[in-house]
């Protein structure tokens, strides 16, 4: 037992956990957090919007696999951060959010910059504290790491009164912490296991799935190894690209709306999916009654709730990912040797892949944003770390941007975050200094939180905004093109601002790319230099995203151009 | 916008006739919560996000302090039910989840009905009722009946039926409490 102050122990609880950055920014209600910030052990790093520093946590979160921490101020300080917080929980992101909030004799009076944090953090974290004295706040600090970084991983906001984080209490530090109605399921059922190795040994056309969950758990290596044994040409969900080496020779890349073609038309021809930590979104697989008719479906996640929701499966195996596939590889290779390298199904995958690479054109222009990905590709280092914008960018990354090194692609997949790809790429750097970590953007996107500039650029974290330039909601435009009749509405930025000078103006550099070649030498240059780079790169605000499948329609009505 | 053609697919997916998922029955779940501030907002709150359609709920004290029972009741198919279980489950707050066999469970409700009896055969009639019922009159005034009437849902229903051409003028139900039978927990 220690005595101190709320916000002390807050900070020496943190500290415990082995937090070594916090994303935040300061206000009236969380002062006493920021007076222990002083001498706290970790590093502080100081955002111009909360919206920010919650993608940060987020970005850092990603790369570590640990809980990324973002503090804030109460009322509107605290709204700021829910955008980043419902980013992260729609990805399974860990996350602690720490919130000041008014004292407590003034909670319910409408009090300034008061709001009711917690019924607004409700629907989207995994949990949600208000310690209400002091001596609470070592617990619920272990508490809240436990949940976020457990099970299925997500953000955890932690709401700190005023007067609770001043007042003194004997502070105990638990190093264990048990919570009564949580229990994360580990190891899967055997007997699962067993039925899944009994469909696997029978399909004669095999595919697995990857999704996001391979990269929450790191299954990397063994993800690989049962698509190896198994010789299962693998494709993934968007959030799970980067979850098996696109170079490889069973990659089909991801499925879904702006799916590889290649992959959509495949994963229909499957006779049995290995799912392993997918949900089965509207966006991955079209129709939940038309995907996977006629096919055995194995699906694993760590989240009972999942099995079942969106898509009824014939075998579920509860448990995380990474100990449900070495398991399963167990089994399969007392039972494999190595499957025929030359089989039908597999000379299937190389025939789409050609047809599709032969049909698929690009759009007609020197520098399309297809060209600017391929070459960024090319010039980028297998192990530098990607984020996406949303929208145009987003997807046009999904299609041309090959991940070599799973678990270095970033994106806010399932909440579609506009401003998630700039403040997420800092919080990369910020987790893995070493490797170049790239913005892969689009302007509308950019304009959200462009004033991240400032943190990239003071606080040493250089980042390459790779940003594809149409002056144009670019998607929004698309849609509008495509279903309603090319009326526009709202979507033009009008050639404003001008991204050089903006760059210029916070430290950072600007470099205009209107051809490939200017491109090819703006990225070397971005890679060489100290500071952030923002690489405006022109591209025509008609070039469109294919392939596309019509919401509302099948992987099978995919339009491919 | 133009569709490719394509080789053509080896072997054609036959769609299979999955189980019917649209049979509804009535299913009482029974949860135990964490007795302390917030635990049902957020239970109520996941019931309106998932859009989940609940019949009732009923929430009280247990045999230990620091937990509360929360039994619910609701008309779905079985696919709606497990998720719902699954989700309630998934909340840190909730300790326990379960599905109850109605067949092996006892379960009742209490509501209390006023009607109007203005004369004196009304009240006779309705009196009589009330004790083929079981229910037990609360209150009688120069207009009106209130009667307590405890049971299934069915029994409340069926004498809620006798009673309406008298004009029932205020209706309160509890929603359902329930535990299973015997020794099973």
């Amino acid at each position: 037992m220690v005595e101190m102050i709320g916000a002390k122990a807050l900070i020496h609880a943190l500290e415990k956990e082995g937090v070594d950055i916090v994303f935040g920014l300061p206000g009236g209600a969380n002062l006493p957090i920021y007076d222990a910030l002083v001498d706290a052990n970790f590093r502080h790093i100081l955002v111009r919007h909360e919206q920010s520093a919650s993608h940060m946590a987020d970005g850092y979160a990603r790369i570590k696999r640990k809980a990324g921490v973002c503090f804030a101020t109460s009322g509107p300080g605290a709204t700021n951060l829910i955008t980043g917080i419902a980013t992260a929980h729609a990805d399974s992101s860990p996350m602690i959010a720490v919130t000041g909030q008014v004292p407590l004799a003034m909670i319910g009076k409408d009090a300034f910059q008061e709001t009711d944090i917690i019924g607004v953090a409700n629907p989207c974290t995994k949990y949600a504290f208000q310690p209400r004295s002091a001596h609470e706040i070592p617990e619920t600090v272990k508490k809240a790491f436990y949940i976020a970084e457990s099970g299925r991983p997500g953000p955890v906001l932690i709401d700190i009164p005023k007067d609770v984080q001043q007042s003194s209490a004997d502070m105990n530090f638990p190093e264990l912490i048990k919570v009564r109605g949580y229990s994360p399921v580990v190891d899967a059922d055997l007997s699962q296991l067993g039925k899944s190795v009994e469909i696997l040994l029978n399909a004669e056309r095999p595919i697995i799935m990857g999704g996001g969950g391979v990269i929450l758990s790191g299954a990397f290596s063994e993800l690989q190894a049962v698509a190896e044994i198994l010789m299962a040409p693998v494709v993934t969900t968007f959030k799970g690209k980067g979850s098996f080496p696109e170079n490889h020779p069973l990659a089909m890349g991801p499925i879904g709306m702006h799916g590889h073609a290649e992959a959509n038309k495949m994963i229909l021809e499957a006779d049995c999916i290995l799912a392993v930590g997918a949900r089965f979104s509207d966006r991955s697989v079209g129709r939940y009654d038309e995907f996977g008719r006629g096919m055995s479906i194995i699906h694993m996640d760590v989240d009972p709730a999942e099995i079942g929701k969106n898509k009824s499966v014939d075998v579920a195996v509860i448990g995380d990912v990474k100990s449900s596939l070495r398991t399963l590889l167990k089994m399969l290779s007392k039972v494999i040797v190595k499957k025929d390298q030359d089989n039908p199904w597999l000379r299937r995958r190389k025939e789409l892949i050609d047809h599709y690479a032969e049909t698929l054109k690009d759009y007609p222009r020197d520098l399309t944003a297809r060209k600017a990905l391929k070459k960024l590709r090319e010039i980028l280092p297998a192990n530098s770390i990607a984020t996406t914008e949303v929208g145009q960018c987003q997807m046009w990354a999904s299609l041309h941007f090959d991940v070599i090194s799973p678990g270095t692609f970033f994106s806010s997949t399932g909440l579609g975050t506009m401003g998630f790809g700039f403040p997420a790429s800092i919080g990369a750097k910020a987790a893995r200094p070493v490797v170049p970590v790239v913005d892969i953007a689009g302007d509308g996107s950019f304009n959200m939180t462009e004033n991240s500039l400032a943190v990239s650029v003071l606080d040493n974290l250089p980042v390459i905004v790779f940003l594809m330039n149409n002056y144009m909601l670019g998607m929004v435009a698309q849609w509008q093109r495509t279903f309603y009749n090319r009326r526009y509405s709202g979507v033009h930025q009008r050639n404003c601002p001008d991204y050089v000078k903006i760059a210029q103006a916070y430290g950072a550099q600007g470099i205009k790319a209107q051809s490939l070649s200017e491109l090819e030498k703006a990225i070397r240059s971005a890679l060489n230099m100290e500071v952030a780079t923002v690489i405006d790169i022109i591209i025509d605000p008609e070039e469109d995203v294919y392939p596309f499948v019509i919401p509302g329609t099948g992987l099978k009505d995919m339009v491919t151009g | 916008m133009v569709t490719t053609t394509l080789p053509s697919t080896p072997t054609a997916p036959t769609p299979t006739t999955t189980l019917n998922e649209k049979i509804g029955g009535w299913h009482i779940l029974s949860a135990l919560l964490e007795n302390k501030p917030g635990v049902l907002f957020r239970v109520t709150n996941l019931f309106r996000a998932r859009n989940f359609n609940i019949e009732s709920i009923t929430v009280g004290s247990t045999e230990q302090p620091d937990l509360s029972r929360m039994t619910i009741t609701l008309n779905s198919d079985e696919r709606t039910l497990d998720q719902l279980a699954k989700q309630l489950r998934k909340l840190i707050d909730v300790v326990e989840v379960k599905v109850l066999d109605t067949d092996k469970t006892v379960y009742r409700e209490l509501a209390l009905i006023k009607m109007n009896a203005g004369d004196p055969t009304t009240r006779m009639e309705i009196t009589n009722f009330a004790s083929i019922f079981r229910a037990n009159i609360l209150d009688i005034g120069k207009e009106t009946i209130t009667v307590e009437l405890t049971g299934t849902p069915d029994k409340i229903e069926a004498f809620k039926n006798l009673v309406d051409h008298f004009g029932i003028t205020q209706l309160a139900r509890t929603g359902v409490s329930a535990l299973p039978r015997g020794a099973e927990l």
